[in-house]
């Protein structure tokens, strides 16, 4: 792992390694309430590219906005939304980030510029260069990141919305997630020519390569990154290689996955990686462990005050739909 | 010939199958098709790849506006593609390439071509889909001139229509309920036993009152009905199968009979189809009607999530009851 020569880096690197945790805490504690069957909908979980998200975010100030898919609990986490307050959403419970009626895939926390996780693929990206254009128009000195899937890069509205960011010269950092699947789908099988960056280059827009495991190189080459975009020298293009070390979705079992893939992979993923450095770097294995534990602690707890929470009273199925017009049903009750 | 019991997945993947066996210009399309063996696909496609190849099971990128134009494209060039756009909500980013195209391609050139395809998009609540997974939008197809738009309940219907909808020369929206593709029922083995598109069935008949409706809501429809036996209350279920083209005939014959029309939908209420066929039996049966035609559906909220909500949101067998019980009264 490569590390900044910079005095204080430890201290980023632990903080950065906290964050990690507790995203691999929440993605593993939410599957177990998962097949215990308290979560309604299904997960995507973010485990074995953690560093990503993290390290992006690390660079992002909270006047920073975000833009998700369905892939999001770890930006979620990262942009600074309440692990608590999104356990709760997951088991559709009062306190949850959207109250109960969004569920996994529609995490926001608007207070701290996370802009919300989307069923939908690459709709995030073109609503990313719209809210790209409302901080130009607010003259905000502040930028988006979007964050994008692999497979999702063969969809239309990801060609759209780099050309349109490009003309108009917005601060947007599209982060490409390349876990090297899309639902079953290696997603080489389906994706021509040499890949996301030359994609990004095709339109004239900055675009750099990083191993996505390493929080270290994320961290600086974000750093850098976001640096430029904020001073004003348009959109960047970051494609981080990772891989995705569960199913789809949890209860996705890889049929389709060659036997000993995920294996390999295991010794590549970001915490061990992570704490391979530390250790190197003099950190100390008891002051790793404590971070470890906390975190799975804070979930654990977060996921009891989940189940104590209650269920959405029934009435406000009927709340937040639009100010006018009535939305019972036939506008008769 | 004798009949299987199979789920619906199965049952539509056979239905798919007999006729690409049967047509060779028959192909298939969609996101993770050829992976089916374990994929989020499920059994919908399974084995297909092995018999038929990469020609005609063909796995796309996530190109949804492309999967939609390039089946358009197909149909037109003289083959009959199968699309799969998984969900209706992701259909819906296809929307244009099926009603801008599809639907008109045959009217605005004069009749000089035909666009024989078929779009697959599952519609219904899926436990905890929330508001981008479980959506209902036959209406926005039924509303659309050009397109023929079917919704089956049984494993036999989802086969028959499957099978009707590949050899049909319109374009056809084939819409799955989520929740019915695990679900079993006895299915033909007959390759030539087919579902005829803009045909209902009874799947109870009654003389008090007329129930209609279709995918997963005829078979609360068919419990509730059951359950009202108790009450001496006969209620004929019809399970309508075809939305447009819809069996008017049949409904007409059974409301005449019973005097009285309750429409039961998954989807929004308003403006959904369930407005369309009371307002067309108040039109032609006003003198048959012993009260008021009435409709049961969601209401015009998105789908919400959390259990509580979505239970408040769903449309019940315990609902559809009360509402026969209020137009009995
Ligand atoms: C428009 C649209 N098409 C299809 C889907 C179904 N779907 C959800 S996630 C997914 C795969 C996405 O792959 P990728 O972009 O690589 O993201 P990853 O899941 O690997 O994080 C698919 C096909 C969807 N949600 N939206
Ligand atoms: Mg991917």
């Amino acid at each position: 792992m490569k590390a900044k020569n910079s005095t204080n880096y430890p201290d980023r690197i632990l903080e950065m390694y906290k964050t990690m945790t507790l995203i691999r805490a929440f993605e593993e504690i939410a599957e177990e309430a998962f097949d215990a069957g308290l979560v309604n909908g299904s997960i995507h979980q973010y485990i074995g590219e953690e560093a990503i998200g993290t390290a992006v975010c690390a660079n992002l100030k909270r006047s920073d906005y975000i833009l998700s898919n369905h892939r999001g609990h770890g930006h979620a986490i990262a942009k600074g939304a309440d692990p608590e307050a999104m356990m709760k959403e997951l088991l559709g419970r009062e306190g949850g980030t959207s109250g109960g009626k969004g569920g996994s895939m529609h995490i926001a926390d608007f207070s701290v510029g996370m802009l919300g996780a989307n069923g939908v693929l690459a709709d995030g990206l073109t609503m990313g260069v719209g809210a790209a254009q409302a901080l130009v128009l607010r003259e905000e000195n502040a930028i988006v990141a979007v964050f994008v899937g692999d497979g999702t890069t063969n969809r239309g509205p990801f060609y759209e919305a780099l050309n349109w960011a490009m003309i108009y010269k917005l601060p947007i950092l599209f982060v490409c997630e390349n876990n090297t699947y899309a639902s079953s789908t290696a997603t080489q099988t389906v994706t021509a020519g040499p890949g996301p960056v030359a994609r990004a280059e095709a339109f004239g827009m900055p675009a750099f390569d990083v191993d996505g495991n390493d929080v270290c190189a994320v961290d600086e080459i974000a750093g850098t990154l976001i640096e430029k975009i904020r001073n004003g020298h348009g959109p960047h293009f970051l494609h981080a290689r990772t891989y995705r070390i569960k199913g789809h979705i949890s209860r996705d079992k890889m049929l389709y996955r060659p036997e000993g893939e995920t294996e390999a992979h295991l010794v590549n993923e970001p915490l061990l990686k992570c704490k391979d450095w530390m250790i190197k770097n003099g950190i100390k294995q008891k002051e790793i462990d404590d971070i470890s534990s906390m975190a799975y602690e804070q979930i654990k707890e977060a996921l009891e005050a989940a189940k104590n929470a209650p269920f959405p009273d029934k009435t406000l199925t009927y709340t937040d739909v639009q100010d006018l017009g009535n939305p019972y049903l036939g506008g008769s009750s | 010939m004798t009949n299987n019991k199979m789920t619906h997945a199965s049952a539509v993947r056979e239905g798919l199958a007999e006729e690409m066996r049967r047509d060779p210009l028959v192909w298939a399309l969609g996101e993770d098709l050829s992976t089916a063996h374990g994929g989020t696909s499920a059994d919908q496609y399974r084995g297909l790849i092995d018999e038929f190849g990469e020609k005609r099971i063909v796995n796309t990128p996530i190109s949804e506006n492309t999967i939609m134009g390039a089946a358009v494209g197909a149909a037109v060039a003289g083959t009959r593609p199968v699309a799969d756009l998984r969900m209706a909500d992701f259909a819906m980013c296809a929307v244009d390439e099926l009603v801008n195209q599809a639907a008109k391609i045959r009217y605005m050139f004069g009749g000089q071509a035909r666009v024989p395809l078929v779009v697959r998009q599952a519609i219904g609540v899926r436990k905890g889909g929330a508001a981008q997974h479980s959506q209902s939008t036959e209406a926005w197809y039924i509303h659309t001139p050009g397109l023929v738009v079917v919704a089956p309940a049984t494993a036999a219907d989802a086969k028959g229509l499957m099978k009707s909808a590949i050899r049909a020369d319109d374009p056809v929206v084939y819409m799955e309920h989520k929740d019915l593709w695990m679900a079993e029922g006895e299915v033909s083995e007959d390759p030539e036993e087919l579902v005829e598109i803009g045909k209902a069935s009874i799947m109870k008949s009654g003389s008090d009152l007329t129930l209609v409706s279709w995918s997963k809501m005829a078979l609360l429809s068919l419990e509730a009905a059951k359950i009202l036996e108790v009450d001496n209350i006969s209620v004929e279920v019809i399970n309508l199968r075809s939305l447009w083209p819809w069996d008017k005939d049949l409904v007409y014959k059974s409301v005449s009979k019973t005097g009285r029309l309750l429409v039961a939908q998954e989807s929004v209420q308003v403006a959904g189809f369930g407005a369309e066929i009371s307002a067309d039996v108040t039109e032609n049966l006003n003198d048959q009607l012993k009260t008021h035609v009435r409709r049961i559906g969601a209401p015009r909220t998105p789908v919400p999530y959390a259990e509580t909500m979505e239970n408040e949101y769903r449309v019940t067998t315990e609902r559809i009851i009360e509402k026969v019980k209020e137009l009995m009264s």
